[in-house]
This record gives structure tokens, C-alpha cells and sequence, in this order.
């Protein structure tokens, strides 16, 4: 284990952190905000220890492999928000550090569940704070690194791997810091794209932007209490699509881009993503059609719910909790899904959903001809073994951590949607589930344990486990 | 530059590295995932998997946008249908590897008929350059520079050479020749020495000079350079088969050991003036035999790197006589290879990614100085270059001394229209020159890179 390097990279993330510190403290520079001070104390405290991390470090052997770099994600993400935690406690927002930490990290892991009551009453500069964490956390601090730093040969891959969303990460273009140029460019165009159209509707500056990071990062938090319920049927669908377009793999638009267009039609997990968001906002739409006037509004209502699940972001125009139970219970199973992998979205993600059935395809052929060779493909190719052992695995590992965290969460005897939901929403990074946590409800009410768990299973979903596993089990930290 | 490596073997992937730490954007093809999965772990590189021949797999991999296509696979006419249709799909340049001798002669035919850039034949080149450190057996190592006219050698000072203690500013007065020693490797450290510089026993050293001033220099210093008569290659591949076409040429006895008979009737059938023996050359017995005590070269050529080095070993140790070349085509374990006693160690896959490095770099510089001719020394961590000078280039004109040049880089030699001139600071770089240059730092590919205040080159 490498431990000079980790601390090297942390020390990097803290000097980038503190730089982000600085667009709240410009905020509040705008709005006139005292706590706007509290952000630039925060940036010089993580700027110099960030600086004192890299310089005493000073890796000799700056090499990593695999192991280093999931540790170092871990550790990263975890720095990362008990730092990004202080300007909410410092500046008496919120005042208890676990509820700011709570919040940091839901922040990150662009879940967007909230442990406050209302918001509308906070600073400008902390609910911009809020919101800007998600669009961090949504495309990754180390792939924004990745940006900057230049690492020893492809061993950045490592830290690419451990950070983005899905089954195989592939690099759009040979260099990595191409590619993470690539990805924060286009981030960047859609986040603007969104802006401006928020802008076009009417909506005021800071809100249009607070939305629009939001949105982007696929996170949920929104400067309003009501979150969307009260702007107009134009801005909720603005939302709706670009909810949409964030939860899509972002190879995509390179593709797009690069005018490769066969590429984009025959993508699986693309198609199935489509599909999936049209056939369940119908079938939602038609279940929900007696509450409001007509298929049309059901249609608008239900699309947005399923777009804010699937892409796991968590706004909300309707409070879902209160639709037919299987509408419910659709919007449940569609929080596991989640968004595609190589998007900013959380989840179990649609390609692992594909290659998972697509595995129980062939496996059922076998059972009704043995002899039968039936390889499972993927976007026209064979999906290898050790994907395909990699996903159970992984599917194993997903419910397994949520079954626990579940049983953790069940000592605040709650109501059974309570307890699930809330461990669902956290895990897939969603934020609103059913019962207490409904989209009108808020985190407030769990023990600090339960925060705890909540907090480890948004880290754990975001990072998809590994990372986060690796750290915590013994294995790891023995030597050799 | 955008460039596509098919086949992800051993020269694709040293390829790779390579290309890759000089700042291209590589995507790597290859048929099996295996290996990809691997590269792509050490290497900052984009790879598919897929039949590099392919239309679709090439698209894939950018073909169509690429500047350049190296195909290395193991199969010459997949490499050269790679070329065909990267021409096809827009690639500007393409580079094969062609190493069946059978298509020899056609070579030149076919690179007309598939625009090929470059067919590149990596035991041909190891055999010349093989070839070539035979003329002056005394150097581990030897490489031309000037079209040939000027030599980079790398010997080993003995212990009981008159050059041990002498600093460098000393060597023209003991050795009354002129060299200008360039690097000096002592143990894992590397020096590019100034005048005060104190030569040690043991020193590895490389030095530039014209073909007669290096026979000069080993003749003063008493070193061996008896010319090489005969030699015995033990194993008959490839290499051994273009080795002994060329000395045959040059008027050499040779004889080969190979133990695969069918082989041994390809060798005989086509180099009728060789001996070829039957049998086994890791044999000590069969060596004897075969009067390996007579020969002055003894060339371990075997497919098997641990023969290799054991024959190399061996043949040192019991005939220090003989000059030993031992072909070693693993680049791990350098250290230990190094510090073995083999005589001189020839990479055949390091001399054809070189090869295709120089190709690269003067590709990528058309225009004004460019890189005519690059060696790796010392394991990569020392390249020499020849540039061509152009005429607006900003060092014209100016005393060396005066110039200020990078740290670690010295000027080897400067030819002017067909004249050798190993440079003292009073000389200038003049337009039309092309210069040698010695350096640590690499990726240099403009002349005026060798001043310390430009880029782009990476310590």
C-alpha cells in the first residue's frame, strides 16, 4: 500500500475543495452575506492543509494500482464531506455537525435526502453550497482531478474506475485527461443549456442556477420548500427532460459529437433506458389519471416522478406517496434501477439490469436444450465472463447492504415503508422515499446511528461499493 | 497525434509506451481482451477488442481520424490488410510489420500498392545492426549516425586501461583521436560528463566519432580490434537468417547450430555457402564440437531468452577471446541483464520500436528541423537524435558555448555537407547542418528543443 501517494491525492482533492469553497463565498459576496466569510476561513483551512498533506507526503514511488485507488476514492469522498460539512455547522445553519455532515454527504452523493424542515430561511450562500455539491459529486471530484493531474502512465484508470458509475468504465479517448476534459466540457454545456432555459421561463437567477447544478449532478436539492410543485407546467419539464439527459451515459453525447450515429442507435442499455421511462410514466399516468384532470396532466406528473427517481435525483412536483399503491411500488423498484452507467445518476444502473437478464436468458435456454451454445451478447458483442461475474457479485453485494441496513434502520421502529424507503432512497442516492421520508418530508427524525448508516449506505451507493468496502474490512490495512 | 496500434504483442505494446509517454493519443486493437486489459492498466491508452482487419473494429478505434496506423500483429498479411483498409477509411499514414523473408524483394511493390508508409521488418533490422557492431567488435553497441558516415559506440573501460582517472578535457592527448564521449553509465547512475570528468574502471561509455577515428581510438588504447572473420550463430531463426545473408556478403565464415531439422534444409537451401549444423546449441558438448574455440564472434540467436543469456555466459566466461552477441527480447529484469557479463545484447523488438519512434517523430515535424535519426541508450533513459537544422532555425550562428542549452544535452557531432565535425564551443550550428544530440530528456523533436528555456520534452 502506497500510503505517501493516498495521502498525495488527498491532499490534491483538499487543495480543489477549497477552491470550490470559494463560488459560495462568491455568492454571499453578492447577496452581501457574513457567512460568506465563513466559506473563505473554511477554503484557507482546507488550501493549507491540503497544501501540508502534499508536501509532507512527497511520494517517492508515485505509483498506484487497483487497491490504491480504490482507497483513495473512498477516503477522498469521505474527507471531502466531513470538510464540506464545516460551513454549515460553522456558520450556524446547521448547527449540529452530524445533521451538516448528513447533509454534506447527501450533498456529494447527489442524493438530495434533507435532514431540514424548510430552507427557504437559509443564506444564500449555504443553499448554494447545498446545490453545488451536487454538481461535484455528480460527475466526480477525481475525475475532475484527472483533469488537472497528470499521473504515472494509465494509472489514473484506477481512480477513474473506482469513481465512475457502471460495470466497465471505458475512456471516450486514449488520454485520460482528454477524457476528463471531454466529460466536464460536456457537463458543463448541459448544465448551461439548462440554465439558460430555466432563465427563459421565467425563473429568478439564483434559483434558475441552484436548480439547474442540481439537476445536473442528479441530486434534489432545492432552494424551494416545496421543491417544484409551484413553478410552471414549462420549468417542470425543462426539469423533466434534462433529469433525463443527465441520467444518460455520457459516452453518448461523445458519440453524438463525434457524429457517430450508428453508435447511438445500437446502444442496449440506451434503448432500454427509453423504454423504461415511457412504459412506466404510461402505466403510471393511467394509475394516477382519476387524481388529476385527464391522461395529459397524470402523464406530466408521473413522467416527472419516474425521471426523478430513475435519474435518482429527487425533485418533486407531486408527493408520490400519496398515489395507488402501484404506482408506489413502481416508483420503488424503479429507484433500484436507477440511471445508466457513465451518467451522473445513482442506482444499480440499467446496463447491469441488462446483462443480469440477458445472463438469465441464456442460462434458461441451456435448461431447455443442454447442449445449446447461447452466448449472452451486449450492444452486438459478447459480454465476457468476468463482467458477467462481476454484476452478480455485485448484485449479490447490493442487496446484502441494504438487507443490513435495512435491519440497522428497523431499531427506530418506524413503519416498514419508512424503514425500506428510507434505505432505498439513501442507497441509490434518490433522497425522498415513502412514508416519513415522502417528498414532503424530510431525514430530521432519525437517531444519530441511523445517520450514520444513512450516510455509509449514500457513500456506498455512489462509489458502488467497493471502494467503501475495501476500506472498511481488515484485509486491506494488514500488510502484504 | 491520433495513432492506432493493432496487435498487442510485444512490440505493439513497447510501441505503446513508448508513443504514449511522448504525448500521442494511442488506441490500442487487439483479438484477445487479455492482454488489452493488461496494457491499458500500465498505459495511459484507449484499446478495442476486435480483428484489427475490420472495418467495424476500425471505426471503432478512430480509425478514420487517426494520423497514423502501425499494424503488429504476428501475421504479416493481416498487418498489411490492416494497412489496406485504414488507406481505405482515411488514415494518413500506415505502418506494417513485413517479416516474412519470403516477401522480401516484393516489399517495395507492395508499399507502392497500399500506400504503405513504412514496412518495418524487426530481425532484419537487429541483423544489421548486428552486423554492423561485428566491424567493430570492441563496442557493446554501435549506431550510425550521417547516413552511416559517423558511429555511436558504447564500450567498457578495463581496469588496466590508460583512460582510467583521465578526465575527459585529457582524452584527445592520450588517445590522439577525435571522440567525444557523450554518456557515461556507472552502475545504475547515468552521466552526460563534462570536461572535468573523471572516467572510472568498469564505465560503460558511448562515445561519437567517424568510423576511422573509432578504430583510432580502440587501436591507441590497445583495445581488441582484430577484424572478425567467423562466426557462429547458435539458433536459426529469422535473425540468424538475415545475420548470415549479410556476413556471407561481407565475406565471413558462418556457421549456424539449429536443432530443428526442417529448418536446418530452409537454411542450407538458401544460404548454400553457410555451414549448417544439426543439433543442439545449449549442448556444451555439441559447442565444443562444433569448434566454437576457432570462431572470432559467437552470436546466442536461440527463440528462448534464458538459452540465450546461458550460451552468452558461458561462451565469456571459457573464451574471453570471442566477441559474444547475446539477443535478449524481454525488456524486464534490465538491471540483471545489464549487469551480466553477455558481450553485446541485442532487442529486436526495441531496435523495431525505435525505428518506428524516429518515423513518428520526423512525421510529426515536416515542416522545419527535424529528427532524422533517434537511438534509445542506456534501457530508453538516454536518446540520441539527429536533427536536420532549417534555414531560420534560432540556434544558427552562435558559439556553443554561448548557446544556452538544456541541462543534461550535448551537442555529439555536427555534420556539414558530408564533413564530421566533433564541435568545441568555438563551433557553430550553421543552416543545413544535421546535428547529433545527446540527452536525458526525451520527447525533443525540434532542434531549437535542445535550448533550456523551450518544450515540449519530458526529464
Amino acid at each position: 500500500m502506497n500510503k505517501r501517494m493516498i495521502f498525495y491525492i488527498i491532499g490534491a482533492i483538499l487543495l480543489i475543495e477549497a477552491a470550490l469553497l470559494l463560488a459560495p463565498a462568491a455568492v454571499a459576496l453578492v447577496y452581501a452575506e457574513k457567512n460568506g466569510l465563513v466559506f473563505l476561513y473554511v477554503a484557507l483551512g482546507a488550501a493549507l492543509a491540503g497544501f501540508g498533506a502534499m508536501r509532507l507526503s512527497r511520494p517517492r514511488n508515485r505509483s498506484i494500482y487497483a487497491k490504491e485507488g480504490l482507497i483513495v476514492v473512498a477516503l477522498s469522498w469521505i474527507v471531502l464531506s466531513l470538510v464540506g460539512a464545516l460551513p454549515f455547522s460553522l456558520t450556524g445553519q446547521i448547527p449540529d455537525y452530524l445533521d451538516a455532515v448528513f447533509e454534506t454527504v447527501s450533498g456529494f452523493t447527489t442524493t438530495g435526502a434533507s435532514i431540514l424542515r424548510e430552507v427557504e430561511s437559509l443564506d444564500h450562500c449555504t443553499l448554494f453550497w447545498r446545490c453545488f455539491t451536487h454538481w461535484i459529486g455528480g460527475m466526480g471530484i477525481l475525475v475532475f482531478m484527472m483533469g488537472i493531474l497528470r499521473l504515472n502512465g494509465g494509472q489514473g484508470i484506477h481512480l477513474l474506475r473506482a469513481e465512475s458509475p457502471g460495470p466497465a468504465v471505458a475512456k471516450m479517448v486514449p488520454r485520460m485527461t482528454d477524457s476528463s476534459k471531454i466529460l466536464y466540457a460536456i457537463y458543463l454545456v448541459l448544465t448551461v443549456l439548462q440554465f439558460l432555459l430555466y432563465l427563459v421561463g421565467g425563473m429568478p437567477v439564483f434559483e434558475a442556477l441552484c436548480h439547474a447544478v442540481a439537476t445536473a449532478g442528479t441530486g434534489g436539492f432545492s432552494v424551494k420548500n416545496d421543491s417544484f410543485a409551484s413553478y410552471s407546467p414549462y420549468l417542470q419539464t425543462v426539469t423533466t427532460v434534462f433529469m433525463g439527459l443527465f441520467g444518460v451515459n455520457f459516452s453518448i453525447y461523445f458519440f453524438l459529437l463525434r457524429k457517430k450515429f450508428d453508435l447511438v442507435v445500437k446502444n442496449t442499455e440506451l434503448r432500454w433506458y427509453i423504454i423504461l421511462i415511457l412504459a412506466s410514466s404510461a402505466a403510471i399516468a393511467l394509475n394516477v389519471m382519476h387524481m388529476y384532470g385527464g391522461f395529459g396532466e397524470a402523464f406530466h406528473h408521473s413522467s416527472f416522478s419516474v425521471l426523478t427517481v430513475m435519474s435518482t435525483t429527487g425533485f418533486g412536483t407531486a408527493d408520490f406517496s400519496r398515489w395507488p399503491e402501484f404506482s408506489r411500488v413502481l416508483l420503488v423498484l424503479l429507484m433500484c434501477v436507477g440511471a445508466c452507467a457513465g451518467s451522473t445518476g445513482g442506482g444499480f444502473k440499467v446496463s447491469r439490469i441488462v446483462i443480469l437478464y440477458r445472463t438469465i436468458q441464456s442460462d434458461v435456454r441451456k435448461l431447455l436444450h443442454p447442449n445449446a451454445v447461447k452466448v449472452a451478447r451486449l450492444d452486438g458483442k459478447k459480454i465476457d465472463d468476468e463482467t458477467i461475474r462481476s454484476v452478480s457479485t455485485y448484485f449479490i453485494l447490493y442487496a446484502l447492504i441494504m438487507l443490513i441496513s435495512v435491519i440497522l434502520i428497523s431499531l427506530e421502529n418506524f413503519d416498514a415503508s419508512t424503514t425500506v424507503t428510507s434505505v432505498v432512497a439513501a442507497f441509490n442516492n434518490i433522497g425522498p422515499g415513502l412514508g416519513l421520508v415522502c417528498p414532503s418530508g424530510n431525514y430530521s427524525m432519525f437517531s444519530p446511528l441511523s445517520k450514520i448508516v444513512l450516510c455509509l449506505d449514500m457513500l456506498f451507493g455512489r462509489l458502488e461499493i467497493d471502494p467503501m468496502l475495501l476500506l472498511v474490512i481488515p484485509v486491506t490495512w494488514r500488510k502484504r | 497525434m491520433q495513432i492506432v496500434i493493432v496487435g498487442d504483442g510485444k512490440v505493439g505494446s513497447t510501441l505503446a509506451e513508448q508513443l504514449s509517454r511522448e504525448g500521442h493519443a494511442i488506441t490500442m486493437i487487439d483479438r484477445s481482451g487479455v492482454p488489452l486489459q493488461k496494457t491499458v492498466e500500465d498505459l495511459d491508452i484507449l484499446s478495442v477488442q476486435g480483428n484489427g482487419a475490420s472495418y467495424s473494429t476500425q471505426i471503432e478505434a478512430g480509425v478514420d481520424e487517426a494520423d497514423l496506423l502501425i499494424a503488429v500483429t504476428a501475421s504479416d498479411e493481416l498487418n498489411l490488410l490492416c494497412c489496406l483498409i485504414a488507406k481505405k477509411i482515411g488514415a494518413k499514414h500506415t505502418i506494417a510489420r513485413v517479416r516474412n523473408p519470403e516477401y522480401d524483394g516484393e516489399l517495395s511493390l507492395i508499399s507502392e500498392e497500399l500506400g504503405l508508409s513504412l514496412s518495418v521488418n524487426p530481425e532484419q533490422i537487429c541483423a544489421t545492426e548486428i552486423a554492423r557492431i561485428l566491424r567493430t567488435p570492441t563496442a557493446i553497441k554501435t549506431d550510425t549516425f550521417a547516413g552511416g558516415k559517423v558511429e555511436l559506440l558504447k564500450f567498457q573501460l578495463p581496469p588496466d586501461s590508460p583512460l582510467v582517472g583521465k578526465a575527459l578535457m585529457e582524452l584527445p592527448s592520450v588517445t590522439r583521436s577525435k571522440v567525444l564521449v557523450c554518456a557515461v553509465e556507472r552502475g545504475d547512475a547515468i552521466h552526460i560528463p563534462s570536461g572535468s570528468f573523471r572516467l572510472a574502471a568498469g564505465d560503460r561509455i558511448s562515445f561519437v566519432a567517424s568510423l576511422r577515428n573509432a578504430q583510432l581510438f580502440f587501436r591507441q588504447l590497445r583495445l581488441n580490434t582484430g577484424r572478425v572473420r567467423s562466426a557462429l550463430l547458435i539458433g536459426g531463426g529469422r535473425i540468424a537468417f538475415y545475420l548470415a545473408r549479410q556476413l556471407i556478403d561481407a565475406g565471413l565464415d558462418v556457421k549456424i547450430i539449429e536443432s530443428d531439422y526442417g529448418r536446418c534444409e530452409f537454411l542450407s537451401e538458401h544460404l548454400p555457402k553457410a555451414t549448417v549444423l544439426h543439433g543442439d546449441g545449449t549442448s556444451e558438448a555439441f559447442l565444443l564440437e562444433s569448434g566454437v574455440e576457432h570462431f572470432d564472434a559467437v552470436a546466442a540467436l536461440t527463440g528462448i531468452d534464458e538459452e540465450n543469456v546461458l550460451i552468452g555466459m558461458y561462451i565469456r566466461k571459457t573464451f574471453p577471446k570471442i566477441k559474444v552477441i547475446t539477443k535478449v527480447n524481454r525488456s524486464s529484469f534490465q538491471v540483471i541483464i545489464d549487469a551480466m557479463d553477455l558481450g553485446s545484447i541485442f532487442n529486436p523488438l526495441q531496435s523495431a520500436s525505435n525505428l518506428i519512434c524516429r518515423y513518428v517523430r520526423s512525421m510529426q515535424n515536416t515542416v522545419g528541423s527535424k529528427v532524422e535519426t533517434l537511438y534509445k541508450l542506456v534501457d530508453g533513459k538516454v536518446e540520441a537524435l539527429e536533427f536536420n537544422v532549417a534555414d531560420n532555425s534560432e540556434v544558427c550562428g552562435i558559439p556553443l558555448q554561448q548557446l544556452p542549452l538544456r541541462d543534461h544535452l550535448l551537442i555529439g557531432c555536427i555534420n556539414r555537407a558530408g564533413r564530421i565535425i566533433i564541435p568545441s564551443g568555438q563551433d557553430t550550428i550553421e543552416p543545413g547542418d544535421s546535428v547529433v544530440v545527446v540527452t536525458t530528456a526525451t520527447g525533443l523533436d525540434d532542434i531549437r528543443n535542445i535550448l533550456s528555456h523551450r518544450g515540449p520534452a519530458h526529464e
